[in-house]
């Protein structure tokens, strides 16, 4: 069997103090295998976000144990977590979080200088990232310059040119059409064939479930749910794959 | 990357760059001018103390400055120089004195005495004639820059210094008068005519030491052999010529309180924009906090958007100072550049420069990452 790469356990975050606490997430189990592309969906305020920030280490939980390949977060300070986050973790966001400043290339760069690596291994493999997004055309162009589809293509590719073993992603598709969406997914679904890497997507767009290879349910702070699919039914949409559904 | 991150940060929003720029530039001009306004002023209070070719100075007990003192006996000389360790006292005599120009009018001079031997005091930076040629008849040394408030084209002219008659023989250059009041070089016997003096007084006696001899030995031997006088070391007597022309009356003060609020609205200027800065672009220093960076891989940032604020500001600043004190060279008083304050600026530009990051530094480090997924 192969090893998780987030394995999470009884995980409790309370947000708040005193009278206004509140306890977004209430004991939540879950496991990231390599390979899979998980979709963790559920309502408004369920605690998905919280769930994310937490796999994602930004936010540490009130109570529970989280391990990243086998690496335990507990007592962890803001510095050694970031650590952990730019040796392991790539993060997709709803909107899409691009420098305007940098060019596409650019904004890639940084990620890697980030993580430490400089000069032309970064240049080469940020191109190399944007050329597998399908963005090798536009490599100087800024983020103004580019559709909403593009953007979320360069967030991807800052996201996977370090290749980090867990992929995070924060409603990739919320602010995308329909077409650019499930261009999107579709590229978060071939990442995912890498058998060294998960990737979690946060979503509440139905148009993205053909692309899982298991799917997450969530609400009031639990997990109440999880879809799994066999290996070979993750199909383009058109071809949305059957689904088998067992509560968690 | 830090680089570019932090260049293209700054260059983004120019009118927020040209205000950052103007805040520092501002602040370094009115610095330069105001430092340089001291540094010309201190070059003008000690100018004639530096190039006395003198350790010790006896003085009239009280001498507020080079200017403005008492004048002395002959009897000090011959005890001066039975003191140990003293090589040489040579008089010198120096007092304001009436110039009477040659078309009418009258304006103050400094008339210095000097017969030059060693160990004394001798006009220096002579553009025209010679030292010597002051002790031909009449003859005097003016400076140049100062021509039109004596009235006189140049060498060759004459005037009169309180009933005397005296004739320009030689001019010097840059030996400025904090008074405004044109020193004047003449021999001593001449200087004492024209101020009353017997031929033994005088205003200042110039200690010249032997080698090997310590000035605050032979000082305080001096001091106990002399009575009525005060012995004074060069740097002594500086600094009681500058603490009464530029605190005593107030002109210092007002120099460095200039110097000390442009630096003020220097760093305010720079530390608001570099804040507001900071707060604008709050969301991709949390981005970059997500993904991974340290805190001070941020710091960098911030501390390089402030370093090229510096740079850029100080080019700029030094450019228009530089162009004010090439305008001020005539004036009456000239504005200072010196290398020493060159570099004093470009650290103060730095300093102040820091010291504004540090408000945008401490914004970033309570910056919540997880703000990233609440937009």
């Amino acid at each position: 069997m192969t090893k998780p790469i987030l394995e999470a356990k009884g995980i409790v975050k309370e947000l708040g103090q005193g009278a206004g606490m509140v306890r977004a997430l209430k004991g939540v189990d879950i496991t990231l295998n390599p390979g899979e592309l998980t979709l963790l969906m559920g309502p408004s305020g369920s605690g998905k976000t919280t769930l994310l920030s937490i796999m994602g280490c930004i936010l540490t939980p009130t109570e529970g144990h989280l391990a990243i390949l086998g690496q335990s977060t507990a007592g962890m300070d803001a510095e050694e977590l970031a650590r952990l986050r730019r040796r392991h973790i790539g993060f997709v966001f709803q909107s899409y979080n691009l420098f305007p400043t940098l060019t596409a290339l650019e904004n890639v760069r940084l990620g890697l200088d980030v993580q430490g690596v400089h000069g032309s291994a970064a240049t080469e493999r940020a191109r190399a990232a944007l050329t597998s997004v399908g963005l090798a055309h536009r490599l100087r162009n800024y983020p103004r310059n580019l559709s909403g589809g593009e953007q979320q293509r360069v967030a991807v590719a800052r996201a996977i040119a370090g290749s980090p073993a867990l992929l995070l992603a924060d409603e990739p598709t919320a602010a995308l059409d329909a077409e650019n969406g499930q261009a999107v997914m579709a590229l978060l679904s071939e990442l995912a064939r890498d058998e060294s890497r998960a990737i979690l997507a946060v979503t509440h767009d139905n148009r993205t479930l053909p692309f899982a290879d298991r799917i997450v349910h969530i609400e009031d702070g639990r997990i109440v749910g999880e879809e799994r699919k066999t290996p070979d039914s993750r199909r383009p949409p058109a071809e949305a794959p059957r689904s088998k559904k067992k509560k968690a | 990357m830090v680089l570019t991150l932090a260049f293209r940060n700054l260059f983004h929003d120019r009118i927020r760059l040209v205000v950052t720029l103007v805040g520092i530039l501002f602040s370094i001009v009115l610095v330069a001018v105001q430092l340089g306004l001291y540094l010309g002023a201190r070059k003008m209070i000690i100018g004639m103390i530096d190039n006395a070719n003198a350790e010790l100075w006896v003085t009239a007990f009280g001498a507020k400055s080079f200017e403005e003192a008492g004048s002395l006996d002959g009897r000090q000389r011959h005890i001066a120089l039975s003191v140990p360790g003293v090589a040489s006292v040579e008089p010198l005599v120096a007092s304001f004195n009436e110039w009477r120009k040659p078309d009418g009018g009258a304006t103050l001079s400094v008339v210095v005495g000097t017969d030059m031997p060693v160990g004394g005091l001798a006009p220096w930076n002579m553009i025209e004639g010679e030292p010597a040629d002051m002790f031909r008849p009449n003859a005097v040394i003016a400076e140049r820059t100062y021509l039109e408030n004596l009235g006189i084209k140049g060498v060759g002219d004459t005037a009169e210094i309180g009933a005397q008659r005296v004739k320009v023989v030689g001019l010097t250059e840059g030996i400025r008068s904090f008074t405004t009041a044109p020193y004047v070089f003449m021999p001593l016997a001449r200087a004492r005519a024209i101020m009353g003096m017997t031929e033994n007084q005088t205003t200042f006696y110039l200690v010249k030491l032997q080698p090997g001899a310590e000035a605050p030995i032979v000082q305080r031997a001096l001091q106990a052999r002399l009575s009525g006088v005060e012995v004074l070391t060069t740097t002594e007597f500086r600094d009681r010529s500058l603490a009464h022309w530029l605190f005593s009356t107030g002109a210092g003060v007002a120099l460095i309180g200039g110097a000390l609020l442009g630096t003020l609205v220097g760093t305010v200027i720079v530390a608001q924009t570099l804040y507001s800065s900071t707060k604008d672009h709050l969301n991709e220093f949390a981005t970059l906090r997500a993904l991974g960076s340290s805190s001070g891989y941020i710091h960098r940032v911030i501390l390089l958007q402030a370093a090229l604020s510096a740079g850029f500001g100080y080019a700029l600043g030094m450019t228009i100072a530089l162009i004010i004190i090439e305008a001020s060279k005539n004036s009456a008083l000239p504005i200072i550049m010196t290398p020493g304050l060159a570099a004093g600026l470009l650290a103060l530009t730095i300093f102040m420069c820091a010291i504004s990051a540090l408000a945008a530094i401490m914004k970033v480090t309570r910056i919540d990452p997880a703000m990233v997924f609440a937009r």
